[in-house]
């Protein structure tokens, strides 16, 4: 049995979607920047998704920039937007626990000259607006605060984070990594004060190599990529018609359910988490107090700590049982780098190697997870005799 | 420009009587390294010469690197080949020679010819005056020194035209195949590839095993030793890659053996099953990247334990070697880069903190009975699911 519970990496691409991009690719492969028939079938496959996209995001279509991936779109909203806007000032906010995508790009601005405030999470991976209230500073120019984090599972306040940003200051603008949390929860940037919005095609069962940027009409910001003028001027390079197409058909399909398939994840969800606390010295990482049931998280996500496994030991048993699923950090023995998320919410030391990350995605049933769970009760007293001494 | 290689060999020319089977290897193995270039080539054979010619367009520089990673050559001296079309075009070519390879260089030279087909009408002595008129005239700022010259310029007088001055050294040693097959334990790490290297360079042709223990190491390990046969194979040629799976046998060593015995326990038998294999394909011998004191496995008193369970000849060529000195070759061959890629091997995993560094023989011998109920089962098994990789 094949059973890939590592959605959080990336996700099966919907059939209807490859079908979509075959034809795409095949027959209305023309460039839509091309002024001929060719150009113009592509240029509708396009709008079509730029639509698609706006219109589940409640948002104008020109308000939607196709980028390579979340990681171009992060980089694009923080490098856009601190180049555009240092004249106001150089301070960005951020967390402790973004992707590197969002981390690394803030220690490059700080080589510019820019300066960072990372905000703590409490031990359920949650800012407190408290914080941010307090760092925010009349030089701060952008705030970036993931919506959903890709390890735990944690989800942050965004709407009471970007009302209190447009209150404190109206100036200040405010980037939200969606790229785990889009098509798991509704996101409405006009709504939730949100101005730059970052979302991958591959996380929702579009392809990979494609991403959006949702830019608020009223930002302002600069292309990180120069050349033929593509998308308003602000990221330019061929249009990626088949990726944009793939992942706007994505985004369709995942709405058209989407009540139904949420609560179906939410139930997998409790049903593992049931399940794997029948197991001595567990502990499921980043749950609300009092919510046992995961209220209040990700639908999709648990990072589970197994004690006395090593998290690479127990990723690859359950590979030989085709399992798929994710270390909680990427640890080795030449190289060690516990995860910044699980050592930010405080997990124990002995957990930190032992901890797994298991994703769920629309594709997923019951009997996976029974079986899954089976696995686990096989294999963990084993290789718990086995630890090293 | 340059069309053609003459291949000089080193210790193959003072063999006796068998020099031509060296002779043989040697073109075998070049016919192999220049298989994977771009272009083809003519490999031959003349009165104790080896003569590489381009047939129409190549890639040098693809050429040149391939050729020295053959074991046997002492140097690969570039040359061009022209037709005999009577004296004063050879005049030309040479003149032309000159200017192409040392552009604007006022240097001292001497011409060195060479005339084995005895026909021609100048003898050596004339032709070498004769050509170097011809340069001097061409280039008055170059001047002939017979001594000691920066550029000595050979002009072979064959059925054709050979005219070479440069010399790009080779890796020297023997060519592989020539000196009998050997199995060496490979694992991720520097040492082994390094090994490998050196016992190929005497004319070994290399086997591998390889210990694999999943779930504790990854499919990703067993690529990375796949990756670094492969680099090893760009010297050695094909390598037959045996990836034994070790997990069971290191369990039941970990379960019935004192912790701080198992790495020599378990590398006892990673020899008895490397030796079983050696044995069924022919080897004459295993190699392993050892060197004295390195860790507490690499001992004299830990090598006289892993040492005395086989009867074949361990050949240890980096007993000597300070670590250092085997990174150095492990760069020089290129496998550096990827043997340091973090992926845990089966040495790494369950390791004591504090292993025996001073083994008693007669102590291990006592524990190794411990296993006695399981083990000849478990290892019979693991040879029965060997894995054999070709890797090239």
């Amino acid at each position: 049995m094949e059973v890939y519970l590592d959605n959080s990496a990336t996700t099966r691409v919907f059939p209807e979607v490859a079908e979509l991009m075959k034809k795409i690719m095949c027959e209305d492969y023309g460039n839509p920047s091309s002024l001929h028939m060719k150009g113009v079938q592509a240029e509708n496959h396009l709008r079509y998704a730029k639509e698609t996209m706006a219109r589940l995001l409640k948002v104008k279509e020109k308000e939607i920039f196709f980028t390579s991936g979340g990681t171009e779109s992060d980089n694009m909203a923080l490098i856009g937007c601190a180049f555009a806007n240092s004249r106001k000032g150089k301070h960005i906010i951020t967390t402790q626990i973004e992707h590197p995508a969002i981390l690394r790009t803030c220690e490059y601005l700080e080589s510019l000259g820019y300066c960072v405030t990372y905000l703590p999470v409490n031990s359920y991976g949650q800012i407190s607006t408290d914080d941010l209230c307090r760092a925010m500073t009349p030089d701060t120019i952008l705030v970036s605060i993931m919506h959903t984090n890709n390890e735990i599972g944690a989800l942050q306040p965004i709407a009471e984070a970007g009302a209190l940003i447009k209150r404190m200051n109206p100036d200040t603008l405010f980037h939200v990594d969606a790229v785990q949390g889009f098509g798991k929860a509704r996101i409405y940037p006009h709504k939730m004060g949100i101005d730059l919005l970052s979302v991958s095609g591959h996380k929702i069962h579009g392809p990979k190599g494609i991403g959006l940027l949702y830019i608020g009409e009223k930002v302002k910001i600069q292309p990180l990529l120069h050349g033929g003028g593509q998308q308003m001027n602000l990221r330019s390079g061929t249009d990626n018609v088949p990726g944009a197409a793939g992942m706007a058909r994505a985004a369709e399909l995942l709405y058209q359910h989407y009540d139904e398939d949420l609560e179906r994840l939410c139930q997998c969800k409790k049903y593992f988490m049931d399940g794997v606390r029948k197991l001595e010295d567990v502990k499921i990482n980043g749950l609300l107090p009092g919510k046992s049931d995961g209220e209040g998280t990700a639908p999709h996500i648990v990072s589970v700590s197994f004690g006395g496994v090593r998290s690479e030991v127990l990723l690859h048993a359950l590979e030989e049982e085709g399992i798929y699923v994710s270390a909680g950090s990427a640890c080795s023995a030449h190289k060690p780098q516990p995860s910044a998320t699980l050592k930010a919410i405080g997990v124990e030391r002995r957990m930190l190697e032992s901890t797994i990350r298991f994703s769920f995605s629309v594709y997923t049933t019951i009997e996976e997870i029974d079986y899954t769970l089976q696995v686990l009760y096989d294999k963990i007293p084993i290789l718990r005799r086995y630890a090293r001494r | 420009m340059f069309t053609a290689f003459l291949i000089k060999y080193a210790e193959i020319g003072v063999k006796g009587k068998n020099r031509y089977l060296f002779e043989d290897a040697l073109i075998h193995q070049i016919k192999f390294a220049l298989k994977k270039c771009e272009g083809k080539f003519l490999i031959s054979k003349t009165q104790g010469r080896i003569f590489v010619e381009a047939e129409g367009e190549f890639d040098y520089e693809e050429a040149v690197a391939h050729l020295q990673r053959v074991f046997g050559i002492s140097g690969i001296c570039p040359m061009i080949y022209v037709e005999d079309e009577g004296f004063e075009k050879l005049c030309d070519t040479v003149v032309g020679y000159i200017g192409d390879v040392y552009p604007g260089c006022r240097k001292t030279f001497k011409v060195n010819a060479r005339r084995a087909r005895k026909n021609y009408p100048k003898d050596s002595m004339e032709i070498n005056a004769d050509l170097g008129e011809a340069i001097l005239n061409a280039y008055p700022e170059m001047t002939v020194d017979v001594h000691q010259p920066d550029i000595m310029l050979t002009v072979e007088i064959r059925e054709k035209i050979y005219i070479y001055s440069e010399i790009i050294p080779g890796p020297g040693g023997m060519p592989v195949g020539t000196g009998g097959k050997a199995m060496l334990l490979l694992s991720g790490g520097i040492d082994s590839p390094v090994a490998g290297y050196m016992i190929a360079k005497r004319g070994v042709k290399i086997d591998a095993v390889y210990f694999h223990a999943p779930p504790y190491t990854s499919e990703r390990a067993k690529q990375k030793v796949v990756d670094l046969a492969r680099i090893v194979s760009r010297y050695t040629g094909p390598i037959y890659l045996h990836v034994i799976n070790f997990t069971d046998i290191q369990l039941y060593i970990h379960e019935k053996c004192p912790h701080e015995e198992l790495t020599i326990i378990m590398r006892r038998y990673m020899m008895r099953i490397a030796e079983h294999i050696a044995r069924e394909t022919e080897c004459l011998g295993l190699i392993t990247g050892e060197s004295i004191g390195q860790v507490a496995s690499q001992t004299m008193n830990s090598l006289i334990a892993t040492n005395e369970v086989c009867e074949l000849p361990v050949y240890r060529p980096l007993i000597g070697f300070d670590k250092e000195e085997i990174v150095a070759v492990a760069k020089k061959i290129d496998t550096f880069e990827t043997s340091i890629l973090p992926f845990e091997d089966c040495c790494t995993i369950f390791v004591a903190k504090h292993p025996v560094t001073k083994p008693n023989v007669n102590i291990i011998r006592r524990h190794e009975h411990n296993l006695d109920e399981k083990i000849d089962e478990l290892v019979k098994t693991a040879l029965e699911t060997d894995e054999l990789i070709i890797v090239e």
